[in-house]
């Protein structure tokens, strides 16, 4: 048996390589996931693939980008409120918050695993929605606020899983997260247009940040900027942000 | 007054939950170079003593510094260690995946293989996580809490579940880690545990310290630390 040096020798290794680390591990861990990959990328395909192939009334043209918006929407929010909350039942979080990655580090490493998983998504989804015939018509503006859009759609997103995941027993979040997706998938203006829902219920659904990343991009894959959308994403980022700010905690 | 070699000074600690409180002006100092152990029935308060300890619960008032420091300060990265009670794992990776992992957050962790080796894993280290036997997840867990070559380490009931060869095993390892240097404070219900290990016995009731001194002096009217313990704590099953 080889003998172990157990004396002393704290020192944390650089911050970078920290939170790629976690970055790495925790993008790893999701994709073993078979329910995880199921929302990230089976859905979607399967929606893009029925859309082209099926008598439905909606094109390509809004079909590509609304898959591409379901795809921020399960991976920032719905796998992350539900790995979190089991990663703060089990005891994760409280483990890793003591070691040199710690809270913040922990967090940026998350967010890095996200953004890991989503550029996969984006990939693979607009890949086979071009491959099905979307022609998207990006301008380099309509280009720039789509990807400000994303950005502020996963932020958001992110902040109301942590809420989530924070508060409630993982199993209430398994079952409440998996509820709001396949709700607000299909009634939150996501994959369809806001002009398609009842006149009475449009503002309503215009102000949910499911419908601003909707209508965002598909907005800007026709060559069309739209600010309402940013505004109402920085809304709810600001105000998700501190509701898990305050709200999270570390253990059960 | 605080001693000056103290790893943990914890002074008067409040932490309420939903308007009950679990801490109650509890004050112990664990000092540098020793095991201390704190004793308490279930609900007694050690969990979160430790929790208060590595910033992860703010307590209502009172004061916690670790090494010197206030908990929380970023000089703290990396020296101190934690065996949490709950798994302190993601339930689908294999033990040497996430032993590697804990290692590359530290300068200069222990070699994963050797450590492995040294707590009886081999045979389980690809295994799952969640497919190990209760006693190999808690090995995994002392093995998570060591890899990065702490200065002070919390070990919360650190033998639960595990077989009497392992527990003798982690008892040995935990002798080995005081005399390299390494300072401990572990929770425990096992009164042969605190008997084996501790240099200072806490034991903890209802949120606060009833009693406290070395074993000897804690058993020294001659009453085993059972007794003590059961003369100073009180049974929620009674209450």
């Amino acid at each position: 048996m080889t003998a172990l040096d157990l004396s002393p020798a704290p020192a944390p290794a650089p911050a970078a390589k920290r939170i790629i680390r976690h970055g790495l591990i925790e993008s790893r861990l999701l994709i073993r996931n078979g329910e995880q990959l199921l929302l990230a990328l089976v859905i979607p395909l399967a929606i893009l693939v029925a859309g082209r192939f099926a008598d439905v009334s909606m094109s390509l043209d809004l079909l590509g980008p609304s898959v591409l918006a379901l795809a921020v929407w399960s991976s920032a929010f719905t796998s992350i409120a539900i790995t979190t909350a089991f990663e703060r039942r089990y005891g994760v979080l409280e483990r890793l918050a003591t070691t040199p990655l710690g809270k913040s580090g922990l967090l940026a490493g998350k967010g890095l695993a996200v953004i890991m998983i989503m550029l996969g998504q984006l990939v693979i989804l607009t890949g086979a929605a071009v491959g099905l015939g979307w022609r998207p018509r990006f301008t380099p503006l309509s280009a720039l606020i789509a990807i400000l859009t994303v950005i502020l759609a996963t932020a958001t997103f992110v902040c109301l899983a942590l809420l989530l995941a924070g508060r409630l027993r993982a199993e209430s979040v398994l079952a409440v997260a998996n509820l709001i997706y396949v709700i607000l998938l299909v009634g939150g203006g996501l994959i369809i247009p806001v002009s398609r829902y009842p006149a009475a219920l449009r503002p309503v659904i215009e102000a949910l940040p499911t419908a601003a990343l909707g209508e965002g991009l598909r907005a800007a894959a026709h060559g069309l900027v739209l600010g309402w959308p940013v505004v109402v994403l920085l809304a709810w980022l600001v105000a998700a942000g501190l509701a898990a700010w305050k709200g999270f905690r570390w253990t059960s | 007054m605080p001693s000056p070699d103290s790893a943990v000074r914890v002074a008067d600690l409040v932490v309420n939950f939903g308007g009950r409180a679990v801490l109650e002006r509890l004050s112990l100092e664990a000092k540098t170079g020793a095991l201390t152990a704190v004793l308490g029935p279930n609900g007694a308060g050690k969990t979160t003593l430790i929790r208060c300890c590595t910033d992860l619960i703010r307590p209502v008032s009172g004061s916690v510094q670790v090494l010197g420091l206030p908990v929380g300060s970023r000089q703290l990265a990396g020296r101190i260690g934690l065996m949490p009670q709950s798994a302190g794992s993601w339930s689908g990776i294999k033990a040497i995946e996430l032993l590697h992992y804990l290692a590359g957050l530290y300068a200069n962790p222990l070699p994963v293989p050797p450590l492995i080796e040294r707590l009886g894993l081999s045979d389980c280290a690809k295994t799952p996580y969640r497919r190990l036997s209760g006693g190999q997840q808690q090995a995994v867990n002392l093995a998570g809490a060591l890899v990065g070559r702490p200065e002070f380490v919390f070990l919360d009931e650190p033998t639960a579940g595990m077989d009497p060869h392992a527990r003798r095993a982690t008892w040995l390892l935990l002798r080995e880690l005081r005399a390299s240097g390494v300072t401990m404070l572990l929770t425990t219900h096992a009164m042969d545990e605190a008997e084996a290990l501790a240099d200072q016995v806490f034991i903890v009731d209802r949120g606060r310290v009833t009693i406290s001194g070395t074993v000897r002096q804690l058993t020294k009217s001659g009453g085993t630390l059972e007794t003590v313990f059961l003369n100073h704590t009180t049974s929620r099953a009674a209450s």
